[in-house]
């Protein structure tokens, strides 16, 4: 089971007090109606679904109910930081970072 | 190919059984293959089955990075049934399933194909009436389905709580009688050796780290044993998929989640056929061996580490104990978790793509076993004339696009 740290709680507590949330730092649009069929199908349905370093949401649903981000690697799992709504991920996807975590796991 | 029957099995024991045939070569890579399936499960071993044999291309190479069947094919809970809601998705099950009704014998394999029937179980009024309108739209569908009161679910499945005093009472079910349950490895091994028979390469230990593509058409794959060129490049590789399609620039409306399952200590037979709970979520079923084969929901994060958290194992057995209490001192022997790749429609991808000799079929999710023979054979097709098979067709990749999705949710649910 994961343990994560929620940034407004600033606390570690298990994963069953979270609900996942998706990939983060999508956009909306903010023409949505200017946008092409195949635009609105990126936004809607195109995921990065990478193997390796992933942003993504996360919803504290049985604790103080914020949304907020986490960093994770998708094969190891490991956490590497979560961080509040608008502020900028600590550390951006890198590429030798991901290949050292696969090749160790 | 040695054929395989109870003669053969007669003769051979008079040599001690030290003399059968391996069940496929082991061949060094060409370095120019018509096509190149990437992926060795049952799906990647179908595709190149239905190539040789119904198109006559050959000269196939199937590329594995583990072993034949050591994925998904390895890690499902083996349920077979074709009882979904869509046109579209219940003619592409149903035809696998009528594939899968002659398989054994055409591929001279015992796969353990067994009809041993599958319910799907109903517990509020919402879930009857859905059920009650999916089974009708299975009826029109040509699938042999029915609806189930208490008493009918009660009398096939007698240790099935069906008491009003649990806490989601059993009010029904649908029930398809031609659904079942089939050895997975058997199946992956079946189309493997009946492909090698046809000339196809199997080459295990082979991992594409590369694509090559030239003014948009594929023209072949890197891999850790060097560059293999085809002129056709198939992808059936479930959770890796979108690792795949990203070497070539693609991406794809895929999410890999982690999907666990278990296994109870044999027991003597008691189940004799597939209980399924969409709304307690769990499913289970007794395998030959007598081990009780349990599954549920996947992990709601990404995950590509072909493991999960435990407490969705909890909730599993915490649904099963609700059906079946006479379940709960049983020990699991083992679980386990595979990479399951998830589309928003709960439907596959079976799909040409922007780049010219480049298949994928992926997306399959939680519910790929089943479609084996029938993924396989449409995708083979589709592969050999450049064109969709007409039961793939729905299943492009533009339908994301075109906004032509096939809500399938209701009836894959946990039910896989």
């Amino acid at each position: 089971m994961l343990q994560i740290h929620c940034p407004y709680c600033q606390e570690y507590r298990e994963e069953e007090e979270f609900s996942y949330a998706g990939q983060a730092h999508i956009e909306r649009p903010s023409e949505p109606e200017s946008l092409t069929d195949q635009e609105w199908a990126q936004y809607l349905f195109f995921r990065k679904n990478p193997r390796g370093l992933h942003h993504e949401m996360w919803y504290h649903i049985h604790g103080c109910k914020q949304f907020f981000n986490v960093c994770r690697h998708t094969v190891t799992y490991q956490i590497i930081s979560s961080y509040k709504i608008g502020d900028r991920p600590e550390l951006e996807q890198s590429k030798a970072v991901d290949k050292e975590s696969i090749n160790a796991n | 190919m040695q054929q395989y029957s109870g003669f053969g099995l007669f003769k051979h024991s008079l040599s001690h059984h030290e003399n059968w045939q391996r069940v496929w070569r082991n061949p060094i890579p060409k370095s120019h293959y018509d096509v190149v399936i990437v992926g060795g499960g049952g799906h990647g071993l179908a595709t190149a089955y239905y190539l040789a044999k119904n198109h006559g291309i050959t000269n196939i190479a199937v590329v594995e990075k583990g072993y034949l069947g050591g994925g998904n094919t390895a890690r499902n809970t083996t349920i077979v049934r074709s009882n979904y809601l869509w046109d579209e998705a219940a003619q592409l099950y149903e035809h696998a399933l009528k594939l899968w009704e002659g398989l054994a014998q055409e591929l001279n394999y015992n796969l353990m194909f067994s009809q041993r029937g599958v319910l799907n179980l109903g517990h509020t009024l919402q879930d009857m009436r859905d059920i009650e309108r999916r089974v009708n739209a299975n009826r029109l569908n040509g699938i042999d389905s029915e609806v189930l009161n208490t008493e009918q679910v009660q009398q096939l499945v007698p240790i099935l709580d069906c008491s009003k005093n649990t806490r989601y009472p059993i009010l029904g079910a649908s029930w398809q009688p031609r659904g079942g349950t089939a050895r997975h490895d058997a199946v992956a091994w079946g189309y493997a050796r009946a492909a090698n028979a046809l000339g196809v390469d199997l080459l295990q230990q082979t991992e594409v780290i590369g694509m090559r593509t030239q003014d948009g058409v594929i023209s072949g794959v890197e891999t850790n044993r060097g560059f293999i060129s085809a002129n056709k490049v198939a992808c059936v590789t479930a959770g890796n998929s979108s690792v795949l399609a990203n070497m070539v620039g693609l991406q794809l409306p895929l999410e890999s989640h982690p999907l666990q399952a278990m296994v109870s200590e044999p027991l003597k037979p008691i189940l004799d056929t597939v209980v399924m709970s969409n709304h307690v979520h769990g499913y289970i079923s007794q395998s030959d061996k007598g081990d009780l084969v349990i599954g549920a929901g996947i992990d709601s994060y990404l995950g590509y580490g072909q493991r999960g958290s435990l407490n969705v194992l909890e909730h599993t057995a915490a649904a099963i104990i609700e059906m079946f209490p006479i379940f709960s001192r049983v020990r699991i022997n083992r679980t386990w978790g595979g990479i399951v790749d998830t589309c928003p429609d709960a439907c596959p991808i079976i799909s040409k793509t922007p780049i010219k000799g480049l298949y994928f079929n992926c997306g399959w999710g939680t519910g790929g076993f089943k479609a084996t023979p029938g993924s396989g054979h449409v995708f083979a097709h589709t592969i050999a004339h450049d064109n969709p098979h007409p039961l793939a067709k729905p299943f492009s990749l533009d339908r994301f696009i075109s906004g032509q999705l096939i809500d399938e949710h209701g009836a894959a649910g946990v039910a896989h």
